[in-house]
């Protein structure tokens, strides 16, 4: 199968408007004809959901939380980006477009990327006609702040809870859709599989979370809006129910997986406190505008800090180590995320660590309290010092932070053309599921802005073109291929329900974890990635014998909920091994030990690796076939990322 | 750590529920609240017995989707944070816990600590939103807000809809979780054109969902994880009256 990405024709900044035109419309009569599911209600799904139904289409949403309001994009906190310039400092659609293929080491498509860029600004005139309380200044315009891997303020956020009010002014609009009948919502439910007629997607199979019915729903198209699938790590900054199964058993009816190595260890987080620990917490990137990120100058002094014989405190200035800020001397402390991952793990392999552990370094707002104040400190950041108080009990305005990296958004997902259509047609992925925008690492504030912008902007123009090529005529429920991918639904379920073993499901996701993070983490050799894939498949095997799911189906069952994820989970695990496999050179968060410079940086091998790695599913137990689709480079130079 | 936990267990909504006391045994200081329930589910599902259920997912204090009544407080002991915000080491060795789940007539038990809040996601369809379409709306910056407004809108806006303020309302009343959206677009001047016909809509669909009404006890101020004020309501019941009363004007 040849991927045809279908990137319009035209210069770049064309592309977009142009494709617009091309692009078919359904007539206003017409569009209350089409039904369409969406799956997933964060910043892409809420968004989409409720611009769809403006449109006219009837839409069926769906979310396995409470509530929509409790999707993911809940809990980003530091901000979105938009190429508004509002600060005069030389922004544009132009730079925002280059800093993030530069940002995502230039591994995404420019036409996406372009795209992303100019709806930038249409996002940030969007949320505030919702009501979305941004940060302004006292002349009542908008504040901005910046963010790592840009040289210009464009980050518009909310005090740290961005997410929380964008996904609050998505989740109203979805709201006045459903008030208005045009949304059906079901709240605790999970899409357990796509179904397909003559190829084309038409509808999934969900489970009640609540009765445990298997439901069946008829659609003429499907969005996959269900987020980035980090918690194959067991521990990652991703809520507790965030899972791939959507995603995954798409990908088992035909969509192609994307790029599945690529995954962004974010390097402010709380570290580990014990084997009890059951997901991380972000300190958000922001803190990195005023926070100073350092070790103690020398093993002997990091070691007296980890016996508890001396303070961070008590270190003079000349006894430290402000690593970023010596190795990067122009992007300091804001370098991105991947660069600054890498080095605190560099200082923690030397022995420089911090806290009990040894697993942390420091993150200091001395500097910022002595030149700001306290309270403008609390302003900016209160909620992230409260939060970092609550969970270590330690008064970050008083000593600094501890932090360390954490597994934290999948660039990786779903392959999705220029129209985010999968290659089922009729199945597209949007926000953190496709794979599309960020490449090998995304620029801090870029996943709200990308999230709402395929939910906004694109997805409202792009579906309308394939619901007219296949016309209103309605979808047959009644089709075999329903019946059968219930059946096929229900008897894993059974299959699940019949294991009875020793081992608890978290035990096997904890031990998937350690396997993902020790060999597919922040540093990945081919030696410890053909070991891993030997653990993993021993792993399954060993959970499809061993595991204990308790209850029955016809049931509110947290047991066999997780033991669906978990094992699909694994799944994924051993196709991100084979694609960090072929993936032989380092490039943005896939860091590869063979390919790196003589400084230690990420080296990137363009000759070979220029394209997007697109896995074909082949069959139970089969390896996958790997399709490539070569990335092509018009209008910027590939260069090697330098941030020094 | 030693402990001993009182759990309410409610197979499903039409089962009537109990207290069962588990022990607790070996729990780190350093555990949060919901990791505690996890090494005791763990425990749980290793002898074949049903675990607890209760529901969370952000774990960071966020989603609004953890809830829990501990102690005969909703969210725990501790000021201003969720459950999942709270750790161990506010508890001390040897106690006895208390785990129920809200208790509401209009949050009906699901299962075990588990609540249906539905008529919350109810009462924002009536009316919590701006009525603005995607597309063709003015400039960001074309709205001026002063900054102290501005502000104080989010401050209501932070709201999580946990329900914290109901299972703390001797009334199971819902008013400041409605006054906070209420406030937050009355505060706002993209919120003006729709503003008393909103509170009105908003407030009559929380009375349809059964929730109780407020006599000022202030109890959901005080247990609020988010510290949303009580002058919402206040501000909320301006607009109510003013929708009532004074048609013509709203």
């Amino acid at each position: 199968m040849k991927l045809d990405a279908k990137i319009p024709e035209g210069p770049l900044a064309e592309k977009w408007s142009k494709h617009k035109f091309n692009l078919k419309l359904v007539n206003p009569a017409n569009k209350r004809k089409y039904t369409v599911i969406v799956v997933g209600t964060g910043l892409a799904g809420s968004s989409a959901a409720a611009s769809l139904a403006e449109l006219g289409y009837n839409v069926k949403a769906f979310c396995y939380q409470d509530s929509p309001r409790r999707a993911h994009s809940i809990a980003a906190q530091g901000g979105i980006n938009a190429a508004k310039n509002y600060r005069n400092d030389g922004d544009s659609v132009e730079r925002l477009f280059y800093d993030t293929i530069k940002g995502g080491d230039y591994r995404s498509r420019e036409g996406n990327v372009y795209r992303l860029a100019e709806v930038s600004v249409n996002i940030i005139d969007q949320c505030v006609a919702q009501g979305v309380p941004f940060a302004r200044e006292y002349g009542g315009l908008l504040d901005n702040r910046s963010f790592g891997g840009a040289q210009v303020s464009r980050t518009f956020y909310a005090r740290g809870q961005t997410g929380q009010q964008l996904l609050l002014g998505a989740y109203s609009a979805l709201n006045r859709q459903i008030h208005e009948g045009k949304v059906e919502m079901f709240s605790r439910h999970e899409m357990l599989d796509v179904v397909t007629v003559d190829g084309k997607a038409q509808g999934i199979i969900a489970r009640n979370l609540v009765t445990g019915e298997i439901e069946t729903h008829a659609a003429h198209a499907v969005l996959l809006c269900t987020g980035g699938y980090g918690n194959v790590y067991y521990l990652s900054t991703n809520a507790m129910g965030c899972n791939v199964t959507a995603a995954w058993r798409a990908h088992k009816r035909g969509a192609f997986f994307s790029n599945p190595c690529f995954t962004q260890i974010h390097p402010t987080c709380i570290p580990v406190s014990g084997d009890h620990q059951s997901k991380l917490t972000l300190m958000s990137e922001s803190l990195r505008n005023d926070g100073r990120v350092w070790v103690p100058k020398t093993k002997e002094l990091a070691a007296q800090i980890r016996d508890g014989k001396i303070k961070a405190t008590d270190l003079k200035e000349d006894e430290r180590d402000y690593f970023l800020e010596r190795k990067y001397p122009s992007f300091g402390n804001l370098v991105p995320r991947d660069v600054a991952s890498r080095n605190a793990k560099e200082m923690v392999d030397e022995g420089k660590g911090v806290g009990t552990s040894g697993v942390a370094v420091y993150l200091d707002f001395a500097d910022a309290i002595s030149r700001l104040g306290e309270d403008a400190v609390r302003a900016k950041y209160g909620n992230l010092f409260d939060m970092y108080y609550q969970i270590t009990d330690e008064n970050p305005y008083k000593q600094p932070m501890r932090i360390y990296p954490a597994v934290h958004y999948t660039m990786g997902g779903l392959w999705v053309d220029y129209n985010l259509q999968t290659t089922v047609p009729g199945l597209y992925a949007l926000g953190e599921a496709n794979f599309s925008d960020h490449g090998a690492n995304r620029l801090g504030a870029s996943a709200l802005m990308q999230g709402l912008a395929d939910g906004y902007f694109v997805i409202p123009y792009t579906l309308g073109d394939y619901l007219a090529t296949i016309g209103p005529k309605a979808i047959d429920i009644k089709h075999p291929a329903f019946t059968e991918t219930k059946k096929a639904v229900e008897e894993r379920l059974q299959k699940l329900l019949s294991l009875k073993g020793n081992k608890t499901v978290d035990e096997y996701h904890r031990e998937l974890g350690k396997i993902m993070w020790e060999y597919c983490g922040m540093s990945r050799s081919e030696e410890g990635l053909k070991k891993a894939k030997k653990l993993i498949q021993d792993l399954k095997s060993d959970f499809w014998k061993n595991a204990i799911v308790l209850g029955s189906n016809e049931e509110f069952n947290m047991s066999l909920e997780k033991a669906g994820r978990v094992a699909d989970f694994i799944e994924l695990g051993e196709l991100m091994i084979d694609d960090a496999l072929d993936r032989n050179e380092s490039c943005g968060g896939h860091f590869r030990v063979e390919s790196q410079t003589e400084e230690g940086e990420a080296l990137r091998d363009d000759e070979k690796f220029a394209y997007v790695a697109a896995w074909q599913y082949t069959g139970e137990n089969k390896p996958e076939a790997l399709h490539k689709e070569d990335l092509k480079f018009e209008n910027v130079k590939l260069s090697q990322r330098s941030y020094k | 750590m030693n402990l001993t936990l009182k759990v309410w267990r409610q197979p499903n909504g039409n089962t009537k529920g109990t207290f069962v006391t588990y022990p607790a045994p070996g729990i780190s200081p350093d555990m949060s609240f919901l990791e505690m329930l996890d090494v005791v589910n763990e425990g749980l599902v290793k002898k074949g017995e049903d675990p607890i259920h209760f529901d969370h997912d952000c774990r960071e204090g966020i989603c609004g989707m953890c809830s829990l009544h501990i102690n005969g407080r909703p969210h725990g002991p501790k000021q201003a944070i969720t459950t999942c915000q709270l750790h161990m080491r506010s508890f001390h060795d040897g106690e006895t816990i208390v785990i129920e789940p809200w208790r509401a007539s209009a949050f009906p038990v699901i299962k075990d600590l588990a609540v249906d809040r539905s008529a919350f996601d109810r009462i924002q369809h009536a009316g919590g939103f701006v009525s603005v379409n995607t597309g063709g709306v003015p400039d960001a910056n074309a709205i001026a807000i002063p900054k102290p407004v501005a502000d104080e809108a989010f401050n209501s806006a932070t709201c999580i809809g946990c329900g914290a303020c109901v299972a703390a309302c001797k009334n199971a009343s819902a008013m400041l979780f409605v006054s906070a959206k209420v406030s937050q677009l009355a505060l706002l001047p993209q919120g003006q054109p729709e503003r008393y016909q909103r509170a009105q809509a908003m407030v009559n669909q929380m009375d349809t969902e059964g929730f109780g009404s407020c006599t000022n006890t202030g109890a959901c101020e005080a247990e609020c994880p988010k510290e949303i004020k009580i002058t919402n309501i206040a501000r909320m019941n301006r607009d109510y009256f003013t929708a009532n009363f004074f048609k013509d004007e709203a």
